[in-house]
Order: C-alpha cells, then structure tokens, then sequence
C-alpha cells in the first residue's frame, strides 16, 4: 500500500464546475465512471445491491464493502460500445481479493464474447490484498490470461491510471499486458511501492518519504518519457476520456512482430539507461535541456515537450 | 529436488540446459520430439536484466517455428526490489515475459510450469503463473508474501496468523494453498520419471482457464468462479 501523502495536483476547486472537469483523483469509481462514458450509459454488473462481499476479511476482523472495491459493467464512450472495470482506491487500497479479482476476471471472459470496441481498465491499487493472498496473486494470473486472449482477438484493453494508490504490485504486471495506457502525475506505476523496497532494503536504497523521488521515479510523467505510457493526462476526466478515445482507436495487436519489437524497446532501454541512478539523469539523456524542471510542467507544456522527442510514440506493447 | 535432479530425471539420455546468473535455458529430448526448458534457479530474484534474458529466450522457441513445449522451472526469489528495477520499469519487464509465455502458448507450443523450490510476488506472476499449467514438487513453497511481512502489513501478531494460516488456505504461503487455490493445477510424483508425468500434463491440456473452478473443487477459492461466471453471463449479452 503506497498512496502519497500529498501530490502534483491542482486545487480541485477549479476543475469541479462539470462533471468531466472533476478531478480524475479525488473522484471515487464510481464517479470516474458515470463522468467518463456518456451520460446515463453505464450499466453496472452485479453491483452493490447485489452484496458480492469477501468471504474472507471478516477472519481479520476488517470491514467489507458492498462491491469488493471494484466496479464492473458495460456503456459507451462517445457512442462506442465498452466494457469497463474501475478499482476503488478508497476500500483497501484497491487490492485484489477474491471476488474483486474475479469481477474482473469475469468482464474481461465476457468481452471475449461480446466483443466491445474497448475495454477500459480504470487502475487504483496497491496490488494483492494480503489477506487474500493466494485468490489475488491467482487472479492477476487469469487477468492477465484474459487480457491476451482479448487482444489476440482484437479487442483493445486500455488502461486509465490516475488514481490515489496508483497502480502497484500486480497491478502494474496488469497494466504492462494493456494495449495501451494513459496516466496521469498522480498515476504511478510500478511493482514493489517505496515502502516496500524501503522496509525489505533500507531508506538507503529508496527512502519512501521522499515524495519527490516517488514521483519522477514511478510517476505518470517518467512513465511516458520511457515509453511505459502512450499518452499523459491532465487530472481531469475530461482528459481521461479523451486519451481513451484517442488510444482505443490505435491499439497494437498482441502478436509475435509486435512482441519482438517490445523485447528490442526493453533492451534498447536497459542498453542506454541501465546505468543511470536517477530520472533526471535518464530525460538529460533523452535530450531534455532542463530535466529538473520537468514534474513541474504542466500537461500542456509536458506535451509540448514530448511531442520534441523521439521515439515517444510507438506500437511495441 | 534439486535442478540436476529434475533434469536427470527429465532427461535420461542428456540434455543442453545451462544455469547462467541463475536463469535457466536449452532444451532436451522429450518422447520423439523436444522439451524447450526456461526458468529460474538458486532463489533468484527477477529483474530487468533477468527478464529481459528469459523473455527473449522464449521468443527463440517461439521463432523456430515448430511446436515444441516449453517448460518453465522455477525456484527464484521474489522480483527484485530496488531503485534501479522500478526506475527502468520493472513492469514492462515482468509483464512482456508472461505476454511472451501467453503468446508462446497461444501459438501452439504449450508452456508447463514446475514449481520445485521458492518463488514469490511478481517473479511468480512473470513465470509460472503465466503458464498454461502449473505443476508443483513436493517441498515447493511458492507465496505471495511470508507470513512475517504479512504480520507487518496487517498488524496482526505472527502467532495469530500461523493459526489462521492452519485452516485459511486464502491468504496462507505454501504448495498445498497454491494447489487449493487451483493456481497450481497438479502435484508431481519425485519418485516416477518426470518426463511422462510432463508429457501427460501437456496432452491432457485443454483450452480454457480452469484455475477459478479447480479452486471452487478444492475448497481454496470458494466464490471466484461463480463469481467470474456472474459476471461473465450479466456483463455478456448484446
């Protein structure tokens, strides 16, 4: 569990006038949801009144939630017909439990048949709900099954990652088996969480309270420098909805040429920045005049910048 | 067993498999045709750099055009936690070594994990969880987390949780909850020549992702299949 205590992200006052200025953050998933496809669109698949709870945080004495903190459903996007999950990063850091991992599981096996133009994956978690241990890690496995077999079919699975626990542990494997992803300066992608390199190898190696370093190390900005991220967002919805559009409309195939130029992508990246300590020191290389000044760009200028760049945009994923 | 006795025992008439940095790959004879060999030994963790080598490994296999079966042996450490690994984007690289193993599979070389020793966390993710079917040794012990560092995050005394972990097989490390949560799929016999056991694990192979409902059968994972199934019939129709 690795939510920051305070983060890059503009008063919520000024983006909260309509439904899709709502900050991407600060919304719970449900109304990242509602404000994400067209109005009135979204159906929920065994939703809250269903009581769908866990079986097991009851043994740890831990309160339940209604939906396992996960929504599941179908709508449509600027009248494109989607699947969509979004994690609550509010119930338990987002992690997967049995039944939260199986909703997913589910939704995803349902594309398979129903054929969605997309399936849009709202990331918010810390990875693997430890007292369901054994049910999440297995049921990251079946997503990330699911997820290929989707694209193998051609159905674009794109993930959405701007939330407070970010996208951690498990998750971030899910998310490096998505078509395509767009995140935000809140949205930090990664596997082990500073907390968790800090308590297993010392403030040392990864001093967790260092937000700064959290940021540009797992954050949304370094992620798309380094081609983790195809697109990056504004906080809002709006930017949210618009990225998804834009990347579900030019989604990679999973096959072996595409499989081949990620694996050439990933050893090209260990080959020219293996040997750097910081992300500073990785965007300098990547011709960035001024790297220190880069987490304070707005998404406009951060754009602007990355548009300068080469090899920023690219299908091998 | 041990690596050599594994693959002895796969291999009788030898075999070209080579542990380098403590990653596993080659390949031996198996019945009329071969068995292409992947994994991780000596409780290694997985980083970048190891990945990165396995993934393209697996990608050789899949390039040589045939159909042979690949079996991943694993006994590593969790991935490995650093700096270095979460700045280069050890994400990418776990993710792109089980979308290889889940595109090798998909394109006609089936994949068999063997769990024989330790592994955890996203190395577990990235290898043997991203087979078709997951076979374990008796004395493995893959888990999530231990139960020490499990005490920490819940704030649940050690004690507590060993007592939990006797009749709790969700959240408890070990072969026998992996098996109950059908993440492993069957236990191998040491005694009996591996190379038919494996050979009959890849012909029994069918299509479809069984692991939620062996779970249901086994009493590990008791609502995810039905659970999936809801979901999958409600979020399906036109």
């Amino acid at each position: 569990m690795t939510g920051p205590n305070s983060s890059p992200i503009p008063n919520r006052d000024e983006r909260n006038a309509s439904p899709t200025g709502m900050s991407w953050y600060e919304a719970s998933a449900r109304q990242r949801v509602a404000a994400l496809l067209d109005p009135g669109t979204f159906e929920e698949v065994l939703g809250p009144e269903q009581r769908a709870m866990s079986p097991h945080l009851p043994l740890f004495a831990l309160p339940r939630a209604f939906d396992d903190g996960i929504v599941v459903g179908r709508g449509r996007l600027d009248g494109k017909a989607v699947s969509v999950a979004a994690q609550e990063g509010r119930f338990m850091g987002g992690a997967f439990g049995e039944v939260h991992g199986a909703k997913l599981v589910g939704l995803l096996r349902a594309a398979r048949a129903s054929r969605p133009e997309a399936v849009l994956i709202l990331f918010d978690t810390g990875g693997v709900r430890l007292q369901e241990a054994n049910a999440g890690e297995t049921a990251i496995a079946e997503t990330m099954r699911a997820i290929a077999d989707l694209r193998r079919d051609g159905v674009p699975v794109i993930g959405l990652i701007g939330g407070r626990a970010g996208c951690y542990g498990g998750g971030g494997l899910i998310a490096g088996t998505c078509s395509r992803l767009a995140v935000s300066e809140g949205g930090r992608i990664s596997v082990s969480g500073p907390e968790v390199i800090e308590t297993n190898k010392g403030a040392e190696e990864f001093d967790s309270k260092d937000r700064a370093l959290v940021w540009r190390t797992m954050g949304g900005k370094h992620r798309r420098l380094t081609g983790g991220a195809d697109a990056f967002c504004d906080d809002t919805v709006a930017a949210f909805r618009t990225a998804a559009l834009d990347l579900m409309g030019r989604a990679p195939a999973l096959d072996l040429a595409t499989l081949e130029a990620e694996q050439a992508r990933l050893e090209a990246r260990l080959a020219r920045f293996g040997d750097c300590r910081d992300a500073t020191e990785i965007w300098s290389r990547l011709g960035i005049d001024d790297p220190a000044a880069v987490p304070g760009l707005t998404a406009q200028d951060f754009d602007g910048l990355v548009a300068g760049l080469d090899g920023m945009d690219h299908d091998a994923r | 067993m041990t690596l050599a006795d594994i693959l002895a025992s796969l291999f009788p008439a030898g075999h070209a498999v080579r542990v380098t940095d403590g990653l596993v790959s080659g390949d031996g004879p198996l019945g009329a045709s071969r068995l292409a060999v992947v994994g991780i030994a000596d409780r290694t963790a997985l980083g970048v750099d190891g990945a990165c080598t396995l993934s393209r490994h697996v990608l050789d296999v899949v390039q040589s055009g045939d159909r042979t079966p690949i079996l991943v042996v694993v006994d590593s450490d969790s991935q490995r936690m650093s700096r270095r690994d979460e700045l280069l984007g050890l994400n990418e690289y776990l993710a792109h070594l089980a979308k290889t193993l889940l595109l090798a599979d998909a394109a006609g070389h089936p994949t068999l994990g063997l769990i024989y020793g330790h592994s955890a966390a996203g190395a577990f993710i990235a290898t043997a969880l991203a087979t078709r079917v997951l076979a374990g040794l008796p004395g493995a012990d893959p888990s999530v987390m231990d139960l020490p560092s499990v005490a920490r995050v819940t704030k649940l005394p050690l004690e507590t949780l060993q007592a939990m972990a006797r009749d709790t097989p969700v959240f408890a490390p070990g072969l026998d909850n992996m098996v109950a949560a059908g993440a492993v799929h069957a236990v191998l016999d040491p005694d009996s020549p591996l190379g038919p056991q494996v050979e009959a694990l890849i012909g029994q192979m069918g299509a479809d992702d069984i692991r939620d409902r062996l779970g249901l059968e086994r009493g590990g994972r008791p609502v995810a299949h039905t659970i999936a199934a809801r979901v999958a019939q409600d979020a399906g129709g036109g």
